[in-house]
């Protein structure tokens, strides 16, 4: 087994995924002899092939909705939308088609498809490539969408997206692809999409975080329990369907949870997840469901990005509040 | 090499700084100041590039554009605009920027990641920087509608790349253009790569400037290394939307000598020969100050005066940009909307209160 990054087990999914199925094609903007801006692709067209790891015109609308024809057609498609923020042009195609298409349809045309993106913040990237938008995609019914926060789970995850037969956003933490590294099996394996991961058991509260408010929620479950406090932490990993089980089990036992994510609050996929938990384990709710959250504002360039993204003193403080209450 | 240059459009000065029969009469009536203006933008332009570059490399400011090559596309078309005009720039016009008025400071905010940078000088019709590609340019075809509609002279301009020629929004721009003859004006600089993307896989016509066609407007093609035909050009593209005769699509054909950002390493898929020769034999600058040479109109001491004179006005941006005072958190809330939701209130209110502990 090798130690991989994030990104490199990414790039390995796509590997084996090319090797296994020659139905499976990459397309995006510079995936091919530059390699990915991130290197996502690296590798992958010296070796593949220019007909299966596609240079594509700068067009999303264009990447994505030739994507759907390849798939209706035969083919595999894996999209590379550069950074989440540009999906936009290509929205119309994912949202009124990729989505909707089995539906319409009925079963005889899906679009098996998956579409990568790097998001969210913490890399002083550039105004408008650092939003986390999860929650127009999982507002979308047809879309399944996927957040790895681990090199293994970003592995087997992707894989299980590829074979998935629906269309599947997969959405990478750019703050994660090089932060650690992990032994990740050569081999193809699936993490199963629609399962959460228990990233920490605890008694106390559960914390539902994913992406790279994972390990940033992970490290306040362990300043707390040097204090005595046993925080469970769970990465929902999987958006859209999403693990209820897993969720509504731990907040049950620890009657307490917060969520953590770094998209803006209003209608973000917390609120979701509030309701859930809200619905599912009312009479084990021992204090309000507590939300840490981006602000309602756009995205700030980078000057006050650490103002924007939630961090470890404000997850402490939501954690030290559902504990007092 | 010949083949080359018929690929390069329009041309007025020679590569050798020499101007052709039709630049001559370009040329000619061509106030004096305006020959040197020319030349002193650019090295300002450069040098403040150079400069963001380095600044970049020590951590002082964030991922940056490079213009390095693209000069003379800026500077050519930008001296051709008056103050009315509107323009609607990508991420690397800061050349654009500096001739329309913005200060050096601003411009390095923006890179510094702050959001004032955005903001120009109040009478500065210069839009902030468009990062998703293309998107910009409807909003230059709604702005020269707006000033047709009010029955003002004033045109507007939308500056991108070849990449951004195949997003929807430049065919959307550009047919809005045609149907209600708006007096707008599309500069591309075709500097030959989207990233790591060549031109050939952006589109399977061998120009920009044909495109024009399927919109009736006009089209043309220029060397933009070549100052004097790209303002010339320019000239022509503003004076005909002035005079209500509509749009041109300008393609200006042109090199990044560097990478796209300073993220990026084009050596990945660039040929070295290739990037020499744009560099070396093509470079628009060089190219220029020959002909100023040759002329009389610029010697060695001035350009040792002009360069010290910039290389201060850089520092002292540099500066004020680095000292300006850095902004709390709770600015995260200030121009969100005009009057602030009771909901975004309560969010602000935290920060607000840790400033004031502060
Ligand atoms: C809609 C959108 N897709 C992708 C990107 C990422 N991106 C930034 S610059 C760029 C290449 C742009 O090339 P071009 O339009 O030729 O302009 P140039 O950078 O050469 O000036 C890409 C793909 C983006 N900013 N916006």
């Amino acid at each position: 087994m090798a130690q991989l990054t994030l990104i490199q087990a990414i790039n390995d999914a796509m590997r084996v995924a090319l090797e296994r199925d020659p139905s499976v094609v990459i397309l995006g903007e510079d995936v091919g002899k530059n390699g990915g801006v991130f290197r996502a692709t690296e590798g992958l067209w010296e070796r593949f092939g220019d007909d299966r790891v596609i240079d594509t015109p700068l067009a999303e609308a264009g990447i994505v909705g030739t994507a759907i024809g390849m798939a209706v057609n035969g083919l595999r498609p894996i999209v590379e939308i550069q950074f989440l923020g540009f999906a936009y042009p290509g929205f119309e195609q994912i949202v009124s088609h990729a989505a909707r298409l089995r539906t319409r349809t009925q079963g005889m045309f899906p679009a098996t498809m998956v579409i990568r993106a790097p998001y969210g913040g913490g890399i002083r990237a550039p105004e408008l490539h650092s939003d986390s938008t999860e929650a127009l995609f999982v507002h979308t019914p047809g879309l399944k969408v996927v957040v790895p926060s681990t090199p293994y789970d970003a592995k087997g995850l992707l894989l299980a997206a590829i074979s998935d037969p629906d269309p599947v956003l997969f959405l990478e933490p750019m703050k994660l692809y090089r932060a650690v590294r992990e032994e990740v099996p050569e081999e193809a394996y699936e993490v199963p999409i629609g399962q959460a991961r228990v990233v920490r058991k605890g008694e106390d509260v559960t914390l539902l975080a994913w992406g790279a408010m994972v390990p940033v929620t992970t490290a306040v479950a362990e300043e707390w329990a040097q204090k005595g406090v046993s925080c469970e932490v769970i990465d929902v990993r999987s958006l859209y369907p999403l693990d209820e089980e897993t969720l509504v089990t731990s907040v049950k036992k620890t009657g307490r949870a917060v969520i953590v994510h770094e998209a803006p609050r209003t209608s973000g996929v917390g609120a979701e997840l509030a309701a859930l938990l809200q619905e599912q384990a009312f009479l084990w709710l021992e204090a309000p469901i507590a939300r840490v959250t981006g602000y309602d504002v756009p995205v700030p360039m980078f000057a006050l990005e650490d103002a924007f993204r939630p961090n470890a003193q404000r997850v402490s403080e939501a954690v030290r509040q559902v504990i007092a209450f | 090499m010949l083949r080359q240059m018929e690929k390069v459009g329009l041309q007025y000065l020679q590569p050798d700084g020499t101007l052709t029969p039709e630049g001559e009469v370009a040329w000619k009536p061509i106030e004096r100041p305006l020959k040197i203006e020319f030349y002193k933008w650019m090295r300002k332009i450069r040098l403040f590039d150079q400069r963001a570059v380095i600044l970049q490399r020590q951590g002082r400011i964030g991922t940056y554009a490079p213009l390095q090559g693209q000069e003379a596309a800026q500077v050519g078309s930008a001296l051709a605009l008056n103050r009315e005009d509107w323009i609607f720039p990508s991420y690397r016009e800061h050349g654009v920027a500096m001739i329309a008025g913005m200060p050096l400071k601003q411009i390095l905010l923006y890179w510094m990641g702050r959001v004032e940078g955005c903001r120009p000088p109040e009478g500065v019709k210069l839009f902030p920087p468009a990062v998703p590609i293309a998107t910009q340019i409807p909003h230059a075809a709604g702005a020269a509608w707006a000033s047709k509609l009010k029955g003002e002279p004033s045109v507007a301009v939308a500056y991108f790349g070849d990449g951004a020629t195949s997003e929807g929004d430049f065919h959307e721009g550009l047919n809005f253009a045609g149907v209600f003859r708006l007096p707008v004006i599309f500069f591309c600089q075709n500097n030959q790569y989207a990233i790591s993307v060549p031109f050939s896989r952006q589109t399977a016509t061998e120009t920009v400037a044909e495109k024009a066609a399927a919109y009736a407007i006009r089209g043309v093609r220029v060397d933009g290394n070549d100052v004097l035909a790209v303002y010339t050009v320019m000239n022509e593209a503003v004076e005909r939307a002035r005079t209500g005769e509509g749009a041109t699509l300008i393609e200006a054909v042109t090199y990044r000598h560097g990478a796209h950002t300073t993220a990026d390493d084009a050596g990945r898929y660039r040929e070295q020969e290739e990037a020499r020769e744009w560099v070396e034999l093509r470079d628009p600058l060089t190219r220029y100050r020959k002909l100023l040479e040759a002329e009389g109109l610029w010697s060695e001491a001035e350009e040792r005066d002009w360069e010290a004179c910039c290389k201060q006005e850089i520092e002292e941006a540099v500066r004020a940009a680095e000292s300006a005072e850095a902004p709390p958190a709770s600015h995260l809330f200030a121009h969100v909307f005009a009057d602030l939701p009771p909901s975004l209130v309560r969010q602000r209110e935290p920060l607000l209160r840790q400033e004031e502990e502060k």
